[in-house]
């Protein structure tokens, strides 16, 4: 009992962030995700590790790039307006294919609409919201532990990919408190970026010949004096134009994550596999999703709970596969349909697709989902 | 025979500035001072926003990072703070400095922390063809301003002195020795060092301003630029339209990476 605390999903994140390793936070203050920079403002001194309040949140950006350029685990974490200027550096970051971790704690938008209320808004923006051609992982948390354990996890993938990974928290789980408990002698298992081991004059930082898409990633400082740019790039990192170069650089990008789906992706299951009714949620409306399905569950109504982890890479098969033979599938979210549609996308024409929407900072509640249910049912 | 600060360079010529571009000896200034002050290249990173005087950094040969428009600031105190041994050098042009990266460059002179900033100001937008940039001079020509730039200009480096650099000089392209030499004494100080250099754009600043060709506009640029010590005899009504070059600005403040190490070993002492 003498680890078990009462804390803050904000604070989760930040506690996750240390367990991961991270040395280095910077941030532009932003409701309702501040508490994950006052944490880190007063734990990362004492580790000797880096914070820093930026002038905004695209300097946030280019700072946490530029940290791991050298080495450290960097992360910022913002809400919506903050979010949407990041996107240009999280576009640097996936081309230039740096390690980072982007936490948002979504809110409802455009612009500053309900600043202390909670939303899924961000959703597609996280797959979409910097131009171009890219890949990206997006997490999202439903509890306060699973916040701790999945921050470590979006460490481990941003290195394991060299990528940016963006954690999608909304205000409802951000500000819940909840039971947080540890094992005994719980040790993290952690995933550092694999670093080249080929001579200084030959090592190139974009190369196109490992099983898993990933190059080795050098440190500034590690004596492997190279460049990194936000043009398209050959495998030394220079600015190319050639259409097969850049085809191929941009097709090993994208694929190293989407051909990896399959280790990436995280799901929790609850009577899924033979239910009628499947209901989808993720993030803080599938604690809503639960407790109605266990609800329904036990007055003996055939209804089972998916809830994607991970949200992108997008696991077009698998959800495929889970939704075939189901007489209607229901998706919750505080958004108008942002993950309903990807699903739609997949899932046999014949199967009804229900879209629980909601837009006016209100939590979607048991009831809802139950009537959404009791609908298709 | 190779020069010695040929070291300072990568083997990837042809690079892409126009003939009579001022970038080239800006590098080779730069080049030079490198030299003068030993420095070994694995010691020394460079980082640059976007624009054709911020390709610099795909030239020489440090740990290089070409970041966005604007940006090259934050991503150098990211770097800074992680890695304080190293030498950090940042590559800017006009737009890049004093437009959209304009609030990262104020904060990172109120920092002051310890990194050179080299400006190339060619009073023009070089990479997107022409456009007006917050120092292109009132009345100067652009293809955004056809019938002449309305906008008044800023003085970067009284922005910089204001917003606390303390290290502010202005050199150009002309005076070139002149130029090593003040990015050597910016380097060697502690602190935000900041070196707007007057340069020369001849292709989309000099023809649409009938300062035709490179050593027109070389020779442009050297009648209007006053050393310091000169300027200084002169009244307002004879330096207008000029620039006064040398070091314009010298101070000791608190440097920002050391401050920050201060905060850290007093945390870890347990002083509340
Ligand atoms: C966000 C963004 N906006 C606009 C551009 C287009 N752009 C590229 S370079 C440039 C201006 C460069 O001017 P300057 O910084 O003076 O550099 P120069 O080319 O003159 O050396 C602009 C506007 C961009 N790359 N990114
Ligand atoms: S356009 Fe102007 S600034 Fe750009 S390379 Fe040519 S001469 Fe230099
Ligand atoms: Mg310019």
């Amino acid at each position: 009992m003498a680890n078990v605390r009462l804390v803050q999903g904000n604070v989760a994140c930040a506690m996750g962030a240390l367990a991961a390793g991270s040395t280095f936070y910077a941030g532009y203050p932003i409701t309702p995700s501040t508490e994950i920079a006052e944490h880190m403002a007063v734990a990362l001194p004492k580790i000797g590790g880096i914070f820093l309040q930026m002038e905004d949140e695209i300097a946030s950006m280019g700072a946490i790039i530029g940290a791991s350029c050298t080495g450290a685990k960097a992360f910022t974490a913002t809400s919506g307006p903050g979010f949407s200027l990041m996107q240009e550096l999280i576009g640097y970051a996936a081309m230039t294919e740096i390690p980072c971790v982007i936490v948002d704690v979504q809110r409802p938008g455009p612009s500053t609409a309900l600043p202390t209320l909670s939303s899924q808004g961000d959703v597609q923006q996280a797959r979409w919201g910097c131009h171009g051609f890219h890949s990206i992982i997006a997490i999202a948390p439903s509890s306060i532990m699973e916040i701790y354990y999945q921050m470590i996890n979006a460490f481990n993938l941003a290195e394991k990919y060299r990528t940016p990974v963006i954690f999608l928290m909304d205000e409802e789980i951000g500000h819940l408190r909840e039971r947080f408990e540890l094992p005994d002698n719980y040790k993290p298992e952690i995933i550092n970026r694999k670093k080249p081991e080929s001579d200084l004059e030959v090592y190139l930082p974009y190369i196109n010949d490992q099983s898993n898409g990933v190059p080795p990633m050098a440190n500034f400082g590690d004596g492997y004096r190279y460049h990194i740019s936000g043009l398209t790039h050959n495998e030394k990192g220079f600015y190319s134009s050639v259409p097969s170069v850049v085809d191929t650089e941009i097709r090993r990008m994208v694929g190293k994550i989407e051909d990896n789906v399959d280790d990436i992706a995280q799901f929790e299951e609850i009577g899924a596999a033979d239910c009628d009714i499947l209901v989808i949620a993720y993030g803080s409306v599938a604690r809503s999703a639960q407790e109605a399905v266990e609800t329904m569950r036990a007055d003996g109504l055939s209804v089972g709970l998916l809830r994607p982890i991970v949200l992108w890479p997008f696991p077009t098969d698998y959800f495929t596969k889970a939704c075939i033979g189901k007489k209607a599938v229901v998706v919750a979210e505080m958004n108008l349909g942002q993950y309903a549609r990807e699903i739609r996308r997949v899932v046999h024409t014949d199967i009804p697709l229900k879209s629980l929407t909601r837009v006016d900072g209100e939590f979607v509640y048991p009831d809802d989902i139950i009537d959404a249910v009791k609908e298709v049912l | 025979m190779k020069k010695c600060y040929e070291k300072y360079f990568r083997d990837n010529l042809p690079q892409i500035f126009c003939a009579g571009c001022g970038n080239g000896i800006v590098m080779g200034a730069w080049a030079r001072a490198m030299e003068k002050m030993g420095l070994d290249n694995n010691d020394c990173v460079g980082i640059s926003g976007i624009g054709c005087s911020s390709r610099i950094t795909s030239y020489i040969d440090l740990y290089t990072l070409h970041t966005a428009h604007g940006r090259a600031l934050p991503f150098a105190i990211g770097v800074k703070m992680c890695k304080p041994e190293m030498n950090v050098f940042v590559f800017s042009g006009d737009g890049d400095c004093a437009a959209i990266g304009g609030n990262h460059f104020i904060h990172a002179c109120r920092r002051n922390i310890n990194m050179t900033l080299i400006v190339i100001n060619n009073s023009i937008y070089g990479m997107t063809g022409g456009q007006y940039s917050p120092l292109t001079p009132t009345g100067h020509f652009a293809t955004t301003a056809p019938y002449g730039n309305i906008d008044p200009a800023f003085d970067l480096c009284k922005l910089a002195e204001a917003s606390g650099a303390t290290f502010v000089a202005r050199g150009d392209i002309y005076h070139a020795r002149q130029l090593t030499d003040l990015i050597v004494e910016g380097h060697r100080h502690k602190g935000f060092s900041v070196i707007e250099v007057v340069s020369g754009c001849p292709i989309s600043y000099g023809r649409r301003n009938k300062i035709y060709g490179a050593p027109a506009l070389l020779k442009h640029i050297k009648e209007h630029s006053v050393p310091v010590a000169t300027a200084a005899k002169m009244g307002d009504e004879d330096l207008k339209g000029k620039w006064r070059v040398g070091v314009l600005y010298k101070a000791e403040a608190k440097e920002y990476v050391e401050a920050y190490q201060e905060l850290v070993a007093k945390v870890q002492g347990g002083i509340k």
